[in-house]
């Protein structure tokens, strides 16, 4: 087994680590960049949990390889705010009350990242539709579909 | 207490070990293949691919990424034929006009097809590759009997759906074969065409789905496709529904008629999800829609089939 030398941006900082082929991204930004905010759950791509945009669109990092990612962009849910400055996403969440333990939020919040640069969101159904990769076992969802529904509105129409 | 970092043991790892190569060019990718002596796997979006290498139910001695080459993430037309390439991603076969236009009913099916976050990686071929019963791309692929395109250093094997799915998660490739591309002939423009599908969830696999395409001549349905997953081990095409349906007027009695048969021919599984007699009453239920759509597109009266 070969190790691979990679160069990663993340969040708008360059990364360069030599790891095992077989190293999954979520692993890659939790252990080897300390970046845990990334959560990890099922860990084989169907909670939605690890969710990240790679190159501008989401993906379930426990199904992508660091090695794959090599000369990429990665955003992750620590490029989104701080704690007193979250970004528009999160405070969204936060003023819907959108989320309750926490712990999908951070795979939440980046995937809606993703819908509001790509997807059209004009209805409820389409929101719970295109939320339907993610699972938060707490909410019952209507928060969260509130609070997309809000920055849907925000956003308008994709042109 | 523990560091937050790596430590480099190797038990922290989900996947087993496995070596890693990137291609530039489809022949180089073919060649790690041979090479690997039937242990390599090729990866284009992982999707399926993945999860068994992190359940350890696939331990490949290497992974071939198949992502870089240049020129396998298009959907063009070839003569008659839709070619879709080896990289092509679900949302760009979900969206691409090329696909609407030619074959509306494989646009319908995308649709249907898992959660942006997947579609965003997940592939065509891939799909097909991975030969899940339960999946649309198979399903449209053996439907519409397309054509597998398989690659190795022997050269392009050209493999006809109806030959490619074989069981449950099984294909007909060879272990030094990759799927290059799936060409699908294009449907007449004056086609009608229906997609139906039943999941517990937007984006789950289906309980079942039925697709049917026809055209209309003298007011008869001629050369019906009718396919089927989600109730067999494979992904079906159904001539015993087609004949019931060739040289026919749809009525309410031939629709009658399909979901019969169907309850005859149908042997689905029974499983947590659902049990096969629901899964045969669902099949009924999904023929009779998809095949009025069909019907009203190809330019049949609506009102033959209302009941």
């Amino acid at each position: 087994m070969v190790e691979k030398t990679i160069t990663v941006g993340v969040n708008g900082m360059s990364y360069t680590r030599t790891v095992e082929p077989r190293m999954l991204l979520s692993d890659f930004l939790r252990q080897e960049l300390t970046l845990t905010g990334t959560h990890v759950g099922c860990e084989h791509g169907v909670c939605g949990a690890c969710t990240v945009l790679l190159d501008g669109r989401s993906v379930r990092s426990c199904l992508t390889l660091a090695v794959q990612v090599d000369g990429s962009e990665i955003e992750t849910i620590e490029g989104q705010g701080e704690i007193d400055r979250l970004g528009r996403v999160q405070e969204a969440f936060r003023q819907h009350h959108g989320l309750q333990c926490g712990f999908c939020t951070p795979g939440f919040i980046m995937a809606v990242t993703d819908l509001l640069r790509h997807h059209p969101l004009e209805s409820d159904e389409q929101i719970r539709e295109a939320l339907s990769g993610n699972i938060c076992r707490c909410t019952g969802y209507e928060n969260i579909v509130n609070a997309v529904r809000e920055l849907a509105r925000e956003r308008g129409p994709l042109t | 207490m523990a560091s937050l970092r790596y430590d480099g043991i190797s038990g922290t790892m989900k996947p087993a070990q496995f070596d890693y190569a990137v291609p530039n060019t489809v022949e180089e990718a073919a060649r790690l293949l041979a090479e690997s002596n039937g242990d390599g796997k090729i990866i284009a979006g992982g999707q399926s691919l993945m999860p068994m290498i992190n359940f350890r139910l696939v331990k490949p001695s290497i992974l071939i990424d198949v992502n870089r080459i240049a020129g396998l993430n298009r959907i063009e037309l070839v003569g008659k034929r839709v070619r879709i390439g080896a990289t092509v991603r679900h949302h760009q076969t979900a969206s691409d006009p090329l696909i609407a236009k030619h074959l509306p009913v494989v646009h319908d099916a995308m649709q249907h097809v898992a959660h942006v976050t997947v579609r965003n990686r997940g592939t065509f071929c891939g799909s097909v590759a991975h030969a899940d019963p339960a999946a649309e791309m198979p399903m449209v692929t053996r439907f519409l009997d397309g054509t597998i395109i398989a690659l190795s250093i022997r050269g392009e094997r050209r493999i006809p759906a109806a030959d490619f799915f074989v069981g449950s998660l099984v294909n007909s490739l060879e272990p030094d074969e990759m799927v290059l591309a799936v060409e699908i002939d294009v449907m007449p423009d004056e086609a009608g065409w229906g997609f139906e599908e039943f999941a517990k969830r937007h984006g789950d696999f289906a309980l079942a789905a039925f697709a049917a395409t026809l055209r209309m001549d003298n007011g008869r349905a001629r050369d019906v496709r009718i396919g089927m997953m989600g109730v067999g081990e494979v992904p079906l095409r159904l001539p015993e529904i087609e004949e019931i349906l060739e040289e026919t007027e749809l009525s309410q009695a031939v629709l009658q008629a399909v979901a019969e048969k169907l309850n005859d021919i149908l042997t689905p599984n029974t499983d947590i999800h659902a049990s096969a007699d629901y899964r045969r009453h669902l099949s009924g239920v999904l023929a009779k829609r998809a095949l009025r759509s069909a019907w009203v597109r190809a330019g049949g009266r609506k009102e033959a089939t209302n009941g």
